[in-house]
Protein backbone atom coordinates (compact mmCIF):
# COMPACT_ATOMS: atom_id res chain seq x y z
CA UNK A 1 0.00 0.00 0.00
CA UNK A 2 1.17 3.31 -0.92
CA UNK A 3 2.18 5.34 2.52
CA UNK A 4 0.61 9.02 1.57
CA UNK A 5 2.08 11.63 3.66
CA UNK A 6 0.69 15.04 4.76
CA UNK A 7 3.87 16.67 3.17
CA UNK A 8 2.90 14.13 0.21
CA UNK A 9 -0.55 15.28 -0.46
CA UNK A 10 -0.20 18.87 0.04
CA UNK A 11 2.59 18.78 -2.66
CA UNK A 12 -0.10 17.01 -5.29
CA UNK A 13 -2.76 19.13 -4.24
CA UNK A 14 -0.17 22.68 -5.01
CA UNK A 15 1.16 20.86 -7.73
CA UNK A 16 -2.72 20.34 -9.06
CA UNK A 17 -3.73 23.69 -8.31
CA UNK A 18 -0.24 25.40 -10.69
CA UNK A 19 -1.41 22.73 -13.16
CA UNK A 20 -5.51 24.49 -13.71
CA UNK A 21 -3.69 27.66 -13.11
CA UNK A 22 -1.50 26.91 -16.34
CA UNK A 23 -4.22 25.25 -18.76
CA UNK A 24 -7.50 26.70 -17.51
CA UNK A 25 -7.41 29.70 -19.70
CA UNK A 26 -6.33 27.79 -22.69
CA UNK A 27 -8.92 24.99 -21.41
CA UNK A 28 -11.55 27.62 -21.23
CA UNK A 29 -10.81 29.62 -24.68
CA UNK A 30 -10.88 26.05 -26.59
CA UNK A 31 -14.46 25.32 -25.17
CA UNK A 32 -15.60 28.67 -25.81
CA UNK A 33 -14.31 28.27 -29.30
CA UNK A 34 -16.79 25.44 -29.83
CA UNK A 35 -20.00 27.51 -28.89
CA UNK A 36 -22.20 29.52 -31.24
CA UNK A 37 -21.41 33.58 -30.61
CA UNK A 38 -25.57 33.50 -29.02
CA UNK A 39 -24.28 31.24 -26.54
CA UNK A 40 -21.17 33.00 -25.05
CA UNK A 41 -23.20 36.50 -25.32
CA UNK A 42 -26.18 34.53 -23.31
CA UNK A 43 -23.92 32.63 -21.08
CA UNK A 44 -20.63 33.81 -20.72
CA UNK A 45 -17.21 31.63 -21.09
CA UNK A 46 -17.86 28.12 -21.97
CA UNK A 47 -15.82 25.03 -20.01
CA UNK A 48 -17.27 22.20 -22.03
CA UNK A 49 -17.58 21.80 -25.56
CA UNK A 50 -20.14 22.84 -27.69
CA UNK A 51 -21.67 21.66 -30.94
CA UNK A 52 -19.96 24.25 -33.27
CA UNK A 53 -16.94 23.22 -33.82
CA UNK A 54 -16.41 22.68 -37.57
CA UNK A 55 -18.65 25.42 -38.18
CA UNK A 56 -16.21 28.24 -36.20
CA UNK A 57 -12.99 26.65 -37.14
CA UNK A 58 -13.83 26.34 -41.02
CA UNK A 59 -15.22 29.89 -40.94
CA UNK A 60 -11.95 31.31 -39.28
CA UNK A 61 -9.97 29.39 -41.21
CA UNK A 62 -11.24 29.37 -44.89
CA UNK A 63 -13.74 31.93 -45.39
CA UNK A 64 -13.37 34.99 -47.03
CA UNK A 65 -14.35 38.03 -44.18
CA UNK A 66 -14.67 35.43 -41.79
CA UNK A 67 -12.50 37.29 -39.51
CA UNK A 68 -10.82 40.18 -41.62
CA UNK A 69 -11.92 41.69 -44.58
CA UNK A 70 -10.36 39.39 -46.90
CA UNK A 71 -7.35 37.56 -45.42
CA UNK A 72 -8.43 34.11 -44.17
CA UNK A 73 -6.73 32.43 -40.80
CA UNK A 74 -5.35 29.74 -43.56
CA UNK A 75 -3.10 32.58 -44.65
CA UNK A 76 -2.30 33.69 -41.48
CA UNK A 77 -1.45 30.22 -40.78
CA UNK A 78 1.23 30.20 -43.43
CA UNK A 79 2.82 33.32 -42.98
CA UNK A 80 3.17 32.48 -39.00
CA UNK A 81 4.99 29.46 -40.13
CA UNK A 82 7.16 31.13 -42.72
CA UNK A 83 8.68 33.81 -39.98
CA UNK A 84 9.07 31.08 -37.74
CA UNK A 85 10.60 28.30 -40.20
CA UNK A 86 12.65 31.17 -41.72
CA UNK A 87 13.50 32.80 -38.72
CA UNK A 88 14.90 28.96 -37.05
CA UNK A 89 17.06 28.69 -40.00
CA UNK A 90 18.44 31.99 -40.85
CA UNK A 91 19.46 31.99 -37.14
CA UNK A 92 20.89 28.69 -37.17
CA UNK A 93 22.38 28.82 -40.09
CA UNK A 94 24.14 32.42 -39.77
CA UNK A 95 25.01 31.72 -35.92
CA UNK A 96 27.11 28.33 -36.46
CA UNK A 97 29.07 29.96 -39.48
CA UNK A 98 29.85 33.25 -37.15
CA UNK A 99 30.57 30.60 -34.32
CA UNK A 100 32.37 28.83 -36.49
CA UNK A 101 34.65 31.52 -37.84
CA UNK A 102 35.41 32.69 -34.59
CA UNK A 103 36.24 29.35 -32.87
CA UNK A 104 38.41 27.88 -35.86
CA UNK A 105 40.71 30.75 -37.06
CA UNK A 106 42.80 33.26 -36.46
CA UNK A 107 42.16 36.43 -37.86
CA UNK A 108 43.13 40.37 -38.05
CA UNK A 109 39.50 41.39 -37.02
CA UNK A 110 38.42 38.93 -35.26
CA UNK A 111 38.74 40.55 -31.60
CA UNK A 112 36.68 44.03 -33.08
CA UNK A 113 33.78 41.45 -35.05
CA UNK A 114 33.45 39.40 -31.96
CA UNK A 115 32.52 42.72 -29.98
CA UNK A 116 30.49 43.87 -32.30
CA UNK A 117 28.70 40.36 -32.51
CA UNK A 118 28.42 40.14 -28.73
CA UNK A 119 26.79 44.36 -28.62
CA UNK A 120 23.87 42.51 -30.19
CA UNK A 121 23.12 40.77 -26.96
CA UNK A 122 22.47 43.85 -25.34
CA UNK A 123 20.23 45.86 -26.92
CA UNK A 124 16.61 44.25 -27.64
CA UNK A 125 15.11 45.32 -31.09
CA UNK A 126 12.60 47.23 -29.13
CA UNK A 127 14.88 49.92 -27.85
CA UNK A 128 15.44 50.43 -31.70
CA UNK A 129 12.12 50.01 -33.51
CA UNK A 130 11.86 53.30 -35.18
CA UNK A 131 15.13 53.26 -37.14
CA UNK A 132 14.92 49.79 -37.66
CA UNK A 133 11.66 50.52 -39.79
CA UNK A 134 12.77 53.52 -41.31
CA UNK A 135 16.23 50.90 -42.12
CA UNK A 136 14.00 48.52 -43.53
CA UNK A 137 11.33 50.97 -45.06
CA UNK A 138 14.04 52.97 -46.62
CA UNK A 139 15.29 49.17 -48.79
CA UNK A 140 11.45 49.13 -49.70
CA UNK A 141 11.63 45.76 -47.97
CA UNK A 142 8.19 47.04 -45.76
CA UNK A 143 5.40 44.08 -46.37
CA UNK A 144 8.38 41.91 -47.36
CA UNK A 145 9.21 38.22 -45.54
CA UNK A 146 13.14 39.08 -46.07
CA UNK A 147 11.89 42.66 -44.37
CA UNK A 148 10.27 40.98 -41.41
CA UNK A 149 12.92 38.52 -41.13
CA UNK A 150 16.32 39.45 -41.71
CA UNK A 151 16.21 42.58 -38.22
CA UNK A 152 14.92 39.80 -36.34
CA UNK A 153 18.55 36.90 -36.88
CA UNK A 154 20.41 40.36 -36.02
CA UNK A 155 20.67 39.34 -32.80
CA UNK A 156 23.38 36.95 -31.59
CA UNK A 157 22.07 34.50 -29.08
CA UNK A 158 22.66 31.53 -31.42
CA UNK A 159 26.05 32.27 -32.29
CA UNK A 160 27.04 32.82 -28.53
CA UNK A 161 25.49 28.40 -28.09
CA UNK A 162 27.20 27.26 -31.10
CA UNK A 163 30.39 28.81 -29.59
CA UNK A 164 30.55 27.35 -26.44
CA UNK A 165 29.27 24.36 -27.75
CA UNK A 166 32.37 24.33 -30.57
CA UNK A 167 34.86 25.44 -27.59
CA UNK A 168 33.76 21.57 -25.98
CA UNK A 169 34.44 19.75 -29.09
CA UNK A 170 37.92 17.81 -28.44
CA UNK A 171 40.91 19.23 -30.68
CA UNK A 172 41.93 15.89 -32.11
CA UNK A 173 39.11 16.05 -34.57
CA UNK A 174 40.23 19.07 -36.38
CA UNK A 175 44.00 17.28 -36.25
CA UNK A 176 43.06 14.22 -37.34
CA UNK A 177 40.84 16.20 -40.32
CA UNK A 178 43.55 18.03 -41.45
CA UNK A 179 45.95 15.20 -41.43
CA UNK A 180 43.10 13.51 -43.75
CA UNK A 181 43.57 16.28 -46.22
CA UNK A 182 40.08 18.19 -45.42
CA UNK A 183 39.69 21.89 -45.68
CA UNK A 184 37.99 24.48 -44.04
CA UNK A 185 34.31 23.91 -45.60
CA UNK A 186 34.83 20.20 -45.77
CA UNK A 187 35.67 19.96 -41.55
CA UNK A 188 32.57 22.32 -41.15
CA UNK A 189 30.25 20.79 -43.24
CA UNK A 190 31.30 16.75 -42.77
CA UNK A 191 32.42 16.84 -39.03
CA UNK A 192 30.99 20.29 -37.08
CA UNK A 193 27.67 20.17 -38.39
CA UNK A 194 26.92 16.41 -37.72
CA UNK A 195 28.10 16.00 -34.17
CA UNK A 196 26.06 19.16 -33.97
CA UNK A 197 23.17 17.87 -34.77
CA UNK A 198 21.22 17.64 -31.56
CA UNK A 199 21.85 21.03 -30.50
CA UNK A 200 20.97 22.16 -33.87
CA UNK A 201 17.68 20.66 -33.51
CA UNK A 202 17.41 22.29 -30.06
CA UNK A 203 17.68 25.60 -31.28
CA UNK A 204 15.39 24.86 -34.10
CA UNK A 205 13.10 24.49 -31.90
CA UNK A 206 13.49 27.29 -29.49
CA UNK A 207 14.03 29.96 -32.80
CA UNK A 208 10.45 28.28 -34.34
CA UNK A 209 8.58 29.28 -31.31
CA UNK A 210 10.66 32.83 -30.72
CA UNK A 211 9.84 33.54 -34.58
CA UNK A 212 6.28 32.12 -34.76
CA UNK A 213 5.65 34.57 -31.37
CA UNK A 214 6.90 37.86 -32.70
CA UNK A 215 4.59 40.44 -32.16
CA UNK A 216 5.49 44.42 -32.26
CA UNK A 217 8.04 43.82 -35.42
CA UNK A 218 5.46 41.98 -37.63
CA UNK A 219 3.16 44.65 -36.29
CA UNK A 220 4.48 47.66 -37.33
CA UNK A 221 6.46 46.47 -40.50
CA UNK A 222 3.26 44.63 -42.04
CA UNK A 223 0.37 46.86 -43.50
CA UNK A 224 -1.09 44.55 -46.07
CA UNK A 225 -3.36 42.09 -44.72
CA UNK A 226 -2.01 39.42 -46.91
CA UNK A 227 0.89 39.23 -44.90
CA UNK A 228 -0.46 38.86 -41.48
CA UNK A 229 0.65 36.57 -39.33
CA UNK A 230 -1.76 34.76 -36.96
CA UNK A 231 -0.29 36.74 -33.91
CA UNK A 232 -1.10 39.74 -35.28
CA UNK A 233 -4.76 38.76 -36.45
CA UNK A 234 -5.08 38.00 -33.04
CA UNK A 235 -4.55 42.05 -32.36
CA UNK A 236 -6.73 42.94 -35.14
CA UNK A 237 -9.56 40.77 -34.21
CA UNK A 238 -9.72 42.46 -30.72
CA UNK A 239 -10.33 45.68 -32.34
CA UNK A 240 -12.85 44.39 -34.54
CA UNK A 241 -14.47 42.82 -31.15
CA UNK A 242 -14.10 46.15 -29.19
CA UNK A 243 -15.24 48.38 -32.27
CA UNK A 244 -18.95 46.76 -31.52
CA UNK A 245 -21.24 45.86 -34.25
CA UNK A 246 -24.32 43.37 -34.07
CA UNK A 247 -23.16 40.54 -31.82
CA UNK A 248 -20.01 39.90 -30.77
CA UNK A 249 -17.95 37.31 -32.31
CA UNK A 250 -15.98 35.86 -29.24
CA UNK A 251 -16.17 32.63 -30.64
CA UNK A 252 -13.88 33.75 -33.56
CA UNK A 253 -11.35 35.45 -31.18
CA UNK A 254 -11.14 32.01 -29.76
CA UNK A 255 -11.14 29.95 -32.60
CA UNK A 256 -8.23 32.36 -33.62
CA UNK A 257 -6.54 32.08 -30.54
CA UNK A 258 -6.13 28.41 -30.43
CA UNK A 259 -4.98 28.09 -34.08
CA UNK A 260 -2.04 30.80 -33.08
CA UNK A 261 -1.30 28.72 -29.66
CA UNK A 262 -1.34 24.99 -31.16
CA UNK A 263 1.74 24.82 -33.95
CA UNK A 264 4.25 26.38 -31.22
CA UNK A 265 3.01 24.02 -28.19
CA UNK A 266 2.74 21.12 -30.40
CA UNK A 267 6.56 21.76 -31.18
CA UNK A 268 7.14 22.49 -27.89
CA UNK A 269 5.09 19.47 -26.37
CA UNK A 270 6.77 16.90 -28.98
CA UNK A 271 10.17 17.74 -28.82
CA UNK A 272 9.96 18.47 -25.04
CA UNK A 273 13.41 16.68 -23.78
CA UNK A 274 15.53 18.63 -26.85
CA UNK A 275 13.44 21.62 -25.97
CA UNK A 276 13.83 22.31 -22.07
CA UNK A 277 17.71 21.40 -23.39
CA UNK A 278 17.84 23.84 -25.96
CA UNK A 279 16.31 26.45 -23.60
CA UNK A 280 18.42 26.00 -20.77
CA UNK A 281 21.65 25.44 -22.52
CA UNK A 282 21.15 28.67 -25.18
CA UNK A 283 20.17 31.08 -22.34
CA UNK A 284 23.43 30.47 -20.23
CA UNK B 1 40.25 29.91 -28.91
CA UNK B 2 41.04 26.82 -30.07
CA UNK B 3 45.12 25.96 -30.02
CA UNK B 4 44.46 24.21 -33.33
CA UNK B 5 43.15 26.39 -35.94
CA UNK B 6 43.32 27.20 -39.77
CA UNK B 7 46.00 29.80 -40.51
CA UNK B 8 45.16 32.89 -42.19
CA UNK B 9 43.12 33.52 -45.01
CA UNK B 10 40.22 35.16 -46.09
CA UNK B 11 38.14 32.33 -45.58
CA UNK B 12 37.06 33.37 -41.73
CA UNK B 13 35.56 36.77 -43.18
CA UNK B 14 33.49 34.78 -45.43
CA UNK B 15 32.10 32.50 -42.71
CA UNK B 16 31.64 35.59 -40.18
CA UNK B 17 30.61 38.05 -43.13
CA UNK B 18 27.06 36.91 -43.53
CA UNK B 19 26.63 37.74 -39.51
CA UNK B 20 28.12 40.66 -39.55
CA UNK B 21 26.39 42.23 -42.62
CA UNK B 22 22.81 41.69 -41.02
CA UNK B 23 24.36 43.31 -37.96
CA UNK B 24 25.64 46.18 -39.54
CA UNK B 25 22.73 47.13 -41.89
CA UNK B 26 19.47 46.14 -38.76
CA UNK B 27 21.36 46.88 -35.87
CA UNK B 28 24.39 48.69 -35.78
CA UNK B 29 22.73 51.32 -38.17
CA UNK B 30 19.50 51.83 -36.53
CA UNK B 31 20.97 52.33 -33.13
CA UNK B 32 22.95 54.78 -34.34
CA UNK B 33 20.17 56.62 -35.87
CA UNK B 34 18.30 56.37 -32.61
CA UNK B 35 20.81 57.73 -31.02
CA UNK B 36 21.56 60.50 -33.56
CA UNK B 37 17.91 61.25 -33.56
CA UNK B 38 17.48 61.75 -30.20
CA UNK B 39 19.76 65.13 -30.55
CA UNK B 40 17.49 66.87 -32.96
CA UNK B 41 14.06 67.93 -33.37
CA UNK B 42 11.90 67.98 -36.38
CA UNK B 43 9.19 70.50 -37.25
CA UNK B 44 5.53 69.78 -37.48
CA UNK B 45 5.88 68.67 -40.85
CA UNK B 46 9.02 66.75 -40.68
CA UNK B 47 10.74 68.67 -43.29
CA UNK B 48 13.56 70.07 -41.54
CA UNK B 49 15.54 69.57 -38.04
CA UNK B 50 17.40 70.83 -36.18
CA UNK B 51 20.37 70.08 -33.73
CA UNK B 52 19.22 70.57 -30.09
CA UNK B 53 21.65 68.81 -27.88
CA UNK B 54 19.57 67.63 -24.51
CA UNK B 55 16.88 69.42 -25.36
CA UNK B 56 14.57 66.05 -26.19
CA UNK B 57 15.71 64.51 -23.56
CA UNK B 58 14.92 66.94 -20.81
CA UNK B 59 11.26 67.40 -22.60
CA UNK B 60 10.41 64.19 -22.75
CA UNK B 61 12.42 62.42 -19.56
CA UNK B 62 11.78 64.63 -16.93
CA UNK B 63 7.80 64.86 -18.00
CA UNK B 64 5.63 63.68 -15.20
CA UNK B 65 4.06 60.91 -18.03
CA UNK B 66 7.77 59.31 -18.45
CA UNK B 67 7.76 59.62 -14.52
CA UNK B 68 4.59 57.92 -14.10
CA UNK B 69 5.36 55.49 -16.89
CA UNK B 70 9.13 54.49 -15.31
CA UNK B 71 7.22 54.22 -11.83
CA UNK B 72 5.02 51.71 -13.17
CA UNK B 73 7.68 49.73 -14.94
CA UNK B 74 9.21 49.66 -11.95
CA UNK B 75 6.82 48.01 -9.22
CA UNK B 76 5.54 45.92 -12.87
CA UNK B 77 9.24 44.84 -13.24
CA UNK B 78 9.59 43.74 -9.52
CA UNK B 79 5.89 42.53 -9.13
CA UNK B 80 6.02 40.47 -12.24
CA UNK B 81 9.71 39.20 -11.13
CA UNK B 82 9.02 38.72 -7.50
CA UNK B 83 5.53 36.53 -8.16
CA UNK B 84 6.54 34.79 -11.23
CA UNK B 85 9.72 33.37 -9.55
CA UNK B 86 8.19 32.54 -6.13
CA UNK B 87 5.29 30.96 -7.94
CA UNK B 88 7.77 28.82 -10.28
CA UNK B 89 9.91 27.77 -7.33
CA UNK B 90 7.04 26.38 -5.08
CA UNK B 91 6.07 24.42 -7.94
CA UNK B 92 9.46 23.45 -9.51
CA UNK B 93 10.13 22.26 -5.62
CA UNK B 94 6.96 19.73 -5.41
CA UNK B 95 7.47 18.61 -9.55
CA UNK B 96 11.03 17.95 -8.39
CA UNK B 97 9.71 15.94 -5.08
CA UNK B 98 6.91 13.75 -6.18
CA UNK B 99 6.96 10.28 -8.10
CA UNK B 100 3.23 9.53 -9.11
CA UNK B 101 2.59 11.80 -12.03
CA UNK B 102 5.71 13.70 -12.15
CA UNK B 103 6.26 13.83 -15.98
CA UNK B 104 2.67 14.90 -16.09
CA UNK B 105 2.63 17.82 -14.14
CA UNK B 106 6.15 18.98 -15.24
CA UNK B 107 4.90 18.74 -18.87
CA UNK B 108 1.23 20.69 -18.08
CA UNK B 109 3.19 23.49 -16.21
CA UNK B 110 6.13 24.02 -18.61
CA UNK B 111 4.09 23.95 -22.31
CA UNK B 112 2.42 27.69 -21.52
CA UNK B 113 6.11 29.15 -23.09
CA UNK B 114 4.94 28.20 -25.94
CA UNK B 115 2.00 30.68 -25.90
CA UNK B 116 3.12 34.30 -27.23
CA UNK B 117 2.66 37.44 -24.79
CA UNK B 118 0.02 39.06 -27.21
CA UNK B 119 -2.04 35.37 -27.45
CA UNK B 120 -1.71 35.50 -22.99
CA UNK B 121 -3.37 39.17 -23.66
CA UNK B 122 -6.05 38.11 -25.75
CA UNK B 123 -7.12 35.34 -23.55
CA UNK B 124 -7.08 37.36 -20.23
CA UNK B 125 -8.83 40.21 -21.66
CA UNK B 126 -11.34 37.97 -22.47
CA UNK B 127 -11.79 36.93 -19.49
CA UNK B 128 -12.21 40.05 -17.59
CA UNK B 129 -14.42 40.92 -20.30
CA UNK B 130 -17.61 42.93 -18.83
CA UNK B 131 -19.64 41.27 -21.61
CA UNK B 132 -18.71 37.32 -21.13
CA UNK B 133 -15.36 37.54 -18.83
CA UNK B 134 -15.77 35.14 -15.73
CA UNK B 135 -13.52 37.10 -13.68
CA UNK B 136 -14.75 39.62 -13.99
CA UNK B 137 -18.47 38.61 -12.67
CA UNK B 138 -16.60 37.00 -9.91
CA UNK B 139 -14.33 39.74 -8.77
CA UNK B 140 -17.58 41.80 -9.04
CA UNK B 141 -19.68 39.35 -7.13
CA UNK B 142 -16.59 39.13 -4.43
CA UNK B 143 -17.04 42.72 -3.50
CA UNK B 144 -14.58 43.89 -5.66
CA UNK B 145 -15.70 47.02 -7.61
CA UNK B 146 -13.62 45.87 -10.60
CA UNK B 147 -13.11 47.86 -13.52
CA UNK B 148 -9.75 47.63 -15.15
CA UNK B 149 -11.29 50.28 -17.95
CA UNK B 150 -11.24 52.92 -15.68
CA UNK B 151 -9.34 52.11 -12.50
CA UNK B 152 -5.66 52.36 -12.90
CA UNK B 153 -5.25 49.75 -9.95
CA UNK B 154 -7.25 47.14 -11.41
CA UNK B 155 -5.37 47.77 -15.06
CA UNK B 156 -2.42 47.25 -13.16
CA UNK B 157 -3.34 43.86 -11.50
CA UNK B 158 -4.81 42.43 -15.04
CA UNK B 159 -1.61 43.55 -16.64
CA UNK B 160 0.54 41.72 -13.98
CA UNK B 161 -1.60 38.74 -13.53
CA UNK B 162 -1.21 37.88 -16.70
CA UNK B 163 2.32 38.79 -17.62
CA UNK B 164 3.05 36.67 -14.06
CA UNK B 165 1.05 33.58 -16.16
CA UNK B 166 3.38 33.81 -18.75
CA UNK B 167 6.45 34.19 -17.48
CA UNK B 168 5.97 31.03 -14.70
CA UNK B 169 6.70 28.16 -17.12
CA UNK B 170 10.01 29.79 -17.96
CA UNK B 171 10.79 30.36 -14.67
CA UNK B 172 10.11 26.72 -13.59
CA UNK B 173 12.23 25.28 -16.81
CA UNK B 174 15.10 26.65 -15.33
CA UNK B 175 14.54 25.86 -11.68
CA UNK B 176 13.36 22.09 -12.56
CA UNK B 177 17.14 21.88 -14.13
CA UNK B 178 18.45 23.26 -11.21
CA UNK B 179 17.39 21.69 -9.03
CA UNK B 180 17.97 18.36 -11.37
CA UNK B 181 21.55 19.55 -10.80
CA UNK B 182 21.98 18.94 -7.22
CA UNK B 183 23.50 15.82 -6.35
CA UNK B 184 21.78 13.17 -4.99
CA UNK B 185 24.23 12.90 -1.73
CA UNK B 186 23.88 16.32 -0.73
CA UNK B 187 19.95 15.51 -0.43
CA UNK B 188 20.38 12.09 1.14
CA UNK B 189 22.65 14.09 4.21
CA UNK B 190 21.09 16.88 4.22
CA UNK B 191 17.41 14.79 4.41
CA UNK B 192 18.99 12.62 7.54
CA UNK B 193 20.95 16.23 9.47
CA UNK B 194 17.39 18.23 8.82
CA UNK B 195 13.52 16.37 9.46
CA UNK B 196 11.76 19.49 8.71
CA UNK B 197 11.33 20.24 5.27
CA UNK B 198 10.65 23.75 5.60
CA UNK B 199 14.12 23.95 7.15
CA UNK B 200 15.52 22.00 4.74
CA UNK B 201 14.28 24.04 1.64
CA UNK B 202 15.57 27.35 3.02
CA UNK B 203 18.95 26.55 4.09
CA UNK B 204 20.03 23.64 1.43
CA UNK B 205 17.95 24.06 -1.50
CA UNK B 206 17.40 27.70 -1.94
CA UNK B 207 21.15 28.43 -1.15
CA UNK B 208 21.72 25.98 -4.03
CA UNK B 209 19.37 27.70 -6.74
CA UNK B 210 20.84 30.98 -5.67
CA UNK B 211 23.13 31.19 -9.15
CA UNK B 212 19.76 30.17 -10.96
CA UNK B 213 17.57 32.56 -9.08
CA UNK B 214 20.19 35.38 -9.94
CA UNK B 215 20.35 34.64 -13.47
CA UNK B 216 16.27 34.60 -13.85
CA UNK B 217 15.71 37.49 -12.16
CA UNK B 218 17.66 39.23 -15.16
CA UNK B 219 15.54 37.32 -17.40
CA UNK B 220 12.56 38.32 -15.14
CA UNK B 221 13.28 42.12 -15.80
CA UNK B 222 14.61 42.14 -19.09
CA UNK B 223 10.90 40.30 -19.78
CA UNK B 224 8.96 42.63 -17.61
CA UNK B 225 10.57 45.77 -19.55
CA UNK B 226 10.64 44.14 -23.26
CA UNK B 227 8.07 41.31 -23.83
CA UNK B 228 5.52 42.39 -22.24
CA UNK B 229 4.60 44.65 -25.07
CA UNK B 230 2.26 42.53 -26.42
CA UNK B 231 0.48 41.67 -23.16
CA UNK B 232 -0.07 45.31 -22.57
CA UNK B 233 -0.69 46.28 -26.12
CA UNK B 234 -3.69 43.31 -26.16
CA UNK B 235 -5.08 44.15 -22.54
CA UNK B 236 -5.22 47.47 -21.67
CA UNK B 237 -2.94 49.55 -24.03
CA UNK B 238 -1.30 51.68 -21.48
CA UNK B 239 -4.93 52.76 -20.28
CA UNK B 240 -6.53 54.50 -18.13
CA UNK B 241 -4.59 57.65 -18.59
CA UNK B 242 -1.03 55.47 -19.51
CA UNK B 243 -1.48 54.18 -16.00
CA UNK B 244 -0.31 51.02 -17.28
CA UNK B 245 2.23 52.12 -20.00
CA UNK B 246 5.29 50.30 -19.44
CA UNK B 247 8.84 52.50 -21.13
CA UNK B 248 8.70 50.50 -24.01
CA UNK B 249 5.48 51.10 -24.71
CA UNK B 250 5.67 54.88 -24.44
CA UNK B 251 8.68 54.48 -27.13
CA UNK B 252 5.93 52.57 -29.46
CA UNK B 253 3.10 55.05 -28.68
CA UNK B 254 4.95 58.14 -28.58
CA UNK B 255 6.85 57.37 -31.47
CA UNK B 256 4.18 55.89 -34.05
CA UNK B 257 0.94 57.37 -32.67
CA UNK B 258 2.27 60.53 -31.22
CA UNK B 259 5.24 60.99 -34.42
CA UNK B 260 7.57 62.47 -31.83
CA UNK B 261 10.78 61.09 -33.16
CA UNK B 262 12.91 63.12 -31.49
CA UNK B 263 11.22 62.38 -28.10
CA UNK B 264 11.15 58.78 -28.55
CA UNK B 265 14.73 58.49 -29.92
CA UNK B 266 15.61 60.05 -26.54
CA UNK B 267 13.48 57.60 -24.32
CA UNK B 268 15.38 54.71 -26.35
CA UNK B 269 18.78 56.01 -25.81
CA UNK B 270 17.30 56.05 -21.94
CA UNK B 271 16.61 52.51 -22.62
CA UNK B 272 19.74 51.39 -24.13
CA UNK B 273 21.54 52.81 -21.09
CA UNK B 274 19.52 51.02 -18.63
CA UNK B 275 19.81 47.40 -20.49
CA UNK B 276 23.44 48.29 -20.48
CA UNK B 277 23.59 48.81 -16.28
CA UNK B 278 21.58 45.39 -16.36
CA UNK B 279 23.58 43.41 -18.66
CA UNK B 280 26.97 44.61 -16.61
CA UNK B 281 25.23 43.33 -13.22
CA UNK B 282 24.29 39.98 -15.20
CA UNK B 283 28.21 39.61 -16.04
CA UNK B 284 29.76 40.34 -13.16
CA UNK B 285 27.39 37.42 -11.88
CA UNK B 286 28.34 35.50 -14.47
CA UNK B 287 31.92 36.00 -13.94
CA UNK B 288 31.20 35.12 -10.17
CA UNK B 289 29.70 31.80 -11.23
CA UNK B 290 32.42 30.32 -12.72
CA UNK B 291 34.68 30.82 -9.64
CA UNK B 292 31.30 29.22 -7.78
Amino acid sequence: MLKLSWHAISGHLILILGAIFMTAPVWVAFMSSTHSAETLFREGLQAWPGGHFFENYNEVLFVEGGVMKRVTASMMLWNSLLLGIGFAIGKVVISTLAAYAIVYFRFRLAAPLFWIIFMTLLLPLEVRIIPSYEVVAGMGLLDTHTGLILPLIASATGTFYFRQFYKSVPEELLEAARLDGANAWQFFIDILVPISKTMIAAILIIMFVVGWNQYLWPLIMTTNEDNYTLVIGIKQIYQVLSEGGELPQFQKAYALTILATLPPVLVVLVFQSWFVKGLVESEK
Amino acid sequence: MKRVQFSHSPIPYLFIAPQIIIICIFFLWPAAQAIYQSFLLEDAFGLSSQFVWFKNYKDTILTDAWLQSAGFTLVFSFLVTFLSLALAMLLAVKANEVIQGARTYKTMLMWAYAIAPPVAGLMGNLMFNPLIGDLYYFLNAMGWDFNHKLDSFDAGFVVVLIAVWKQVSVNFIFFLSGLQGIPKSVIEAATIDCKSNLRRFWTMTFPLLAPTTFFLVVINITYAFFETFGIIDTTTGGAPGGSTSTLVYKVFTDGFRGNDLGGSSAQSVVLMLMVLALTVIQFRFIERKVHY
